[in-house]
């Protein structure tokens, strides 16, 4: 049963190139070198080479066999896919390019995606560090001070919520340049969540805590930095997730400002063009991108935060 | 021989939900000398905890004054422990790391750094020291909240129900070892409880408090030689007499039938 469900993402994956070959191309579809075998055969190959270290590995082997169907079911899912687009034409062709098509665009103008990648990463870091490291700051000073909460939290409740395209007059008069522009979009998107999840889980920080900490000979700034700030750390963490998310729909409008690369703009842009299969390959591009930098972000949580395995959970 | 306690008439008033004002301590007096153990015992409500809270410096008298070896409490100090009911041991801290926490605060960590192996082994923690609290039994939590607050020697420990959230046994085994502690380190321990047994027990007086207006009911000294037997004929006077005063004691009277 355990080697059945390994064996179901081989299975599908040759099906699929099965199909691929086997049926004709759609006479309606534009021709295209066949891209989508390419990554077929891809996964396969890097597919077959986990499974054969699967024998040698049990953790490896586990792994293989919890996500058995779901590999199988995702190849199935493009398989499907290909079948209504390139092979049969039921979806109006514009909108939905045949996936050799889609896949063709990478390989064909890697070197323009490439740059777009790097530029919406320098972006993204520059948003994110200064919007994360100013939002903990915000938040932990609202959470502390009165009288800065006072002054400054109606203040956040009034920026919070406007939408970033609404900044955009503003923001291109204010910044020097448009990478600093942007970033600041990017930035403020980060800033707005971190803030507020910092502060609320600064104050919902049992007293108890602080009470116990003054028994046991801590001053005020000690307290701050050695109770307030790790009992707050889930919380943070929460903030720099919804941060984060927020900061990737905002990559797309604050790429509209003179970004002369970037992957929110290539999307843009060939949107205009309609060129769809360039769009999908886009998207296809963020999603990875983004799930890749929110893995790296639960790593990050799960290094700081072992301690509360059992505790709370998210 | 430093610890002692002096209460001088404090009052403490709250606000209530409703703006009215509660007192919740009205001119308390006690003097608690050094070493001594004291609980102090009373229904909800009765302000013991306010007491001990305001020993600790948590909170402040809004009239009278609480002196510890003639100096005025003011604010919370490493000078006199605290030990919740809950063991608000740093979740994100283990073992070894909570008791630490006092001696890093007061930058005194690396002259006491033996200290700190010292009392996990005297609570029995030993082997523990690198788990985090949630991995723990509340028992073993509460042992090292003893711990920390014992860690940087404070002159004063006290106790607020520290014990009330444990099961009869493991309850009956750290109270021996509070015991032992005490009678190693000699320090003034002073207690707010639910439990009389645990209050005859443990202490040389209990005090015994009654709600609204808050005030000591009387004072009742346990003249036992420790180790103490919870069944011991003057051990159930003891108990007998501080009930009554609680008004629980309850009728003695003739049997009138036999089920």
């Amino acid at each position: 049963m355990n080697l059945f469900k390994k064996i179901i993402p081989i299975l599908s994956a040759v099906l699929a190139i099965a199909v691929q070959i086997l049926v004709p191309r759609s006479s309606l579809h534009p021709q295209s070198k066949p891209y989508f075998t390419y990554v077929l055969i891809g996964i396969l190959s890097v597919y077959l080479i986990f499974f054969i270290a699967s024998f040698r590995s049990k953790k490896l082997n586990e792994k293989l066999v919890y996500r058995g169907y779901f590999i199988g079911g995702v190849i199935l899912f493009f398989n499907i896919l290909n079948l209504l687009t390139a092979k049969l034409a039921l979806l109006p062709i514009l909108y939905f390019p045949s996936l050799d098509r889609v896949f063709g665009v990478m390989a064909e103008e890697y070197d323009v995606l490439i740059k777009c990648i790097l530029y919406s990463l320098r972006l993204l870091g520059l948003g994110i560090f200064f919007g994360a490291l100013i939002g903990i700051i915000t938040g932990i000073c609202l959470g502390f001070s009165k009288s800065f909460s006072y002054w400054i939290s109606p203040v956040i409740r009034i920026l919070g919520p406007i939408p970033s395209t609404a900044w955009i007059p503003l923001v291109l008069i204010s910044f020097p340049s448009a990478v600093s522009a942007s970033a600041f979009l990017v930035g403020l998107a980060v800033w707005f969540p971190t803030t507020l999840m910092t502060s609320s889980g600064i104050s919902n920080i049992q007293n108890s805590y602080f009470e116990i900490s003054g028994t046991l000979g801590a001053g005020h700034l000690y307290q701050v930095f050695k109770v307030g700030i790790p009992a707050a750390m889930p919380n943070m963490f929460l903030g720099l997730f919804n941060g984060i998310c927020s900061s990737f729909i905002t990559l797309v409008t604050a790429e509209m400002i003179g970004a002369k690369y970037g992957i929110g703009w290539y999307i843009n842009w060939q949107k205009e063009m309609l060129s769809y299969a360039n769009v999908y390959a886009g998207l296809i591009i963020i999603a990875v991108l983004f799930s890749v930098l929110i893995t790296l972000l639960f790593r990050v949580r799960d290094r700081f935060l072992n301690w509360q395995k059992g505790v709370i959970k998210w | 021989m430093v610890g002692e306690i002096i209460i001088d008439n404090a009052v403490k008033k709250f606000m209530s939900a409703d703006g009215d004002e509660v007192v919740a301590l009205n001119g308390i007096n006690l003097d608690i000398k050094p070493g001594e153990f004291v609980s102090l015992i009373g229904p909800s409500g009765c302000g013991k905890s306010t007491l001990l809270r305001l020993i600790a410096g948590l909170i402040f008298p809004d009239g009278g004054r609480l002196t510890l070896d003639g100096k005025e409490i003011k604010k919370p100090d490493c000078e006199r422990g605290f030990m919740f009911q809950n063991h608000t041991l740093f979740p994100w801290l283990n073992i070894y790391d909570n008791v630490a926490f006092g001696l890093r605060a007061r930058k005194i960590y690396k002259e006491k750094k033996h200290n700190v192996d010292e009392y996990i082994e005297l609570v029995g923690l030993k082997g523990f020291e690198r788990s985090y609290p949630h991995q723990l039994s509340g028992g073993m939590c509460q042992r090292a909240s003893l711990a920390r607050a014992l860690v940087g020697h404070p002159k004063v420990l006290l106790l607020d129900e520290p014990l009330g959230a444990l099961d009869a046994f493991t309850r009956m085994n750290i109270q021996d070892e509070i015991l032992r502690i005490r009678k190693e380190h000699n320090m003034t321990m002073i207690m707010v409880t639910h439990d009389v047994d645990e209050a005859i027990y443990l202490s040389d007086r209990v005090v015994v408090m009654s709600a609204r207006p808050a005030k000591i009911e009387k004072v009742v000294s346990i003249e036992l030689a420790h180790p103490r037997a919870r069944s011991n004929p003057e051990f159930l006077k003891y108990r007998g007499e501080i009930l009554k005063l609680l008004n629980y004691g309850g009728k003695i009277t003739e049997l009138e039938y036999y089920l």
